[in-house]
């Protein structure tokens, strides 16, 4: 079973990650991103985070690693506020589940 | 509705029959499947967005702080403080099952070592608070990982059952009760073509 936890980003943004003991990867750029999904995908990672602005550039390669249990890929922001990537996310869940989003809009009559 | 190419004997009736009644029970099972699935995944998907905002808030507080101490020591003086971490983080990983779907369940363990691997002499106070901060956000970050995978398999299985009870009720049901009409039909015609002989011969005999 997988035990390890990843963290993928630019480098000024997720050293801090290193810290609490989480192994950080360094990419810039969306081949990086995508190379080092693919790798880590192979590992025993349980956890793979990727900074939200690297995730954006890599759509392909995160739908296909929904489909295996192991790892989780999960975009994370790492700038001062989130940039919405995540939520859009659960959006589009809601909706390929459900056909509408129920959950945000029903947010928006409250 | 097209009619299967099969043979209109009586037998052949029987096995269609039998699909048949296969197929609307395999049908009203996937139905009521997709509706649990439904159920647990409003749940689910609620409790991730819940969890994202919450996470999104610390996550980026601690890495703005993490961002300040950068900024106000020298950046190399900041590296070498965390360069080699005195923890590790790991996680005892399992599988469960969620409505027959492999989802992951994680359960965070870490060695709990010292968490600031550094001299206080020469980092900032900044740094201290964005390694707690973050340190608090892991375990929820984790957490909202195993809901996030959670909801995203489930969805995908939810998008799979549907496309099967679509195929169940709009193609594959309407298709066997045609051809099983079809061939009823073809029987009784033949049946009829029997007494109308039959009668015509008894007529001749008759004359």
């Amino acid at each position: 079973m997988p035990n390890k936890i990843a963290v993928i980003g630019d480098k000024d943004s997720v050293l801090a990650f290193k810290a609490v003991g989480v192994e950080v990867f360094d990419a810039a750029t969306a081949e990086q991103a995508q190379h080092l999904v693919k790798k880590l995908s192979q590992e025993r990672y349980a956890v793979v985070f990727i900074a939200e602005d690297l995730a954006e550039l890599i759509p392909e390669t995160l739908s296909k690693a929904k489909l295996q249990t192991y790892p989780a890929v999960v975009p994370i922001p790492t700038g001062r506020t989130p940039s919405g990537f995540g939520m859009q996310g659960i959006k589009s869940d809601v909706e390929k589940a459900i056909g509408v989003d129920v959950i945000f809009n029903k947010e928006d009559k409250q | 509705m097209a009619v299967m190419n099969v043979n209109p004997t009586r037998m052949e009736m029987k096995r269609l029959q039998a699909r048949l009644r296969t197929a609307t029970r395999g049908h009203k099972l996937l139905k009521d499947k997709t509706d649990e699935m439904i159920r647990r995944f409003i749940t689910l998907a609620e409790e991730n967005k819940r969890l994202r905002e919450q996470t999104e808030q610390e996550l980026c507080s601690a890495l703005s702080a993490f961002a300040e101490a950068r900024a106000t020591t020298d950046a190399r003086v900041t590296e070498e403080a965390i360069l080699m971490p005195a923890r590790t983080v790991s996680l005892a990983c399992s599988r469960k099952k969620v409505m027959g779907v492999d989802v992951p369940a994680m359960e965070v363990s870490d060695s709990g070592g010292e968490l600031y691997p550094y001299s206080f002499l020469t980092v900032t106070a900044k740094l201290d608070d964005s390694l707690r901060g973050l340190n608090a956000v892991l375990l929820k970050l984790v957490e909202l990982a195993e809901t996030e995978k959670t909801c995203n398999m489930l969805a995908e299985e939810i998008e799979k059952n549907k496309r099967r009870v679509n195929a169940l009720e709009n193609i594959m049901i309407p298709q066997l009760t045609e051809t099983i009409r079809y061939i009823k039909m073809k029987l009784d015609e033949s049946e009829r073509a029997a007494t109308v002989r039959l009668m015509k011969v008894k007529d001749i005999i008759n004359k």
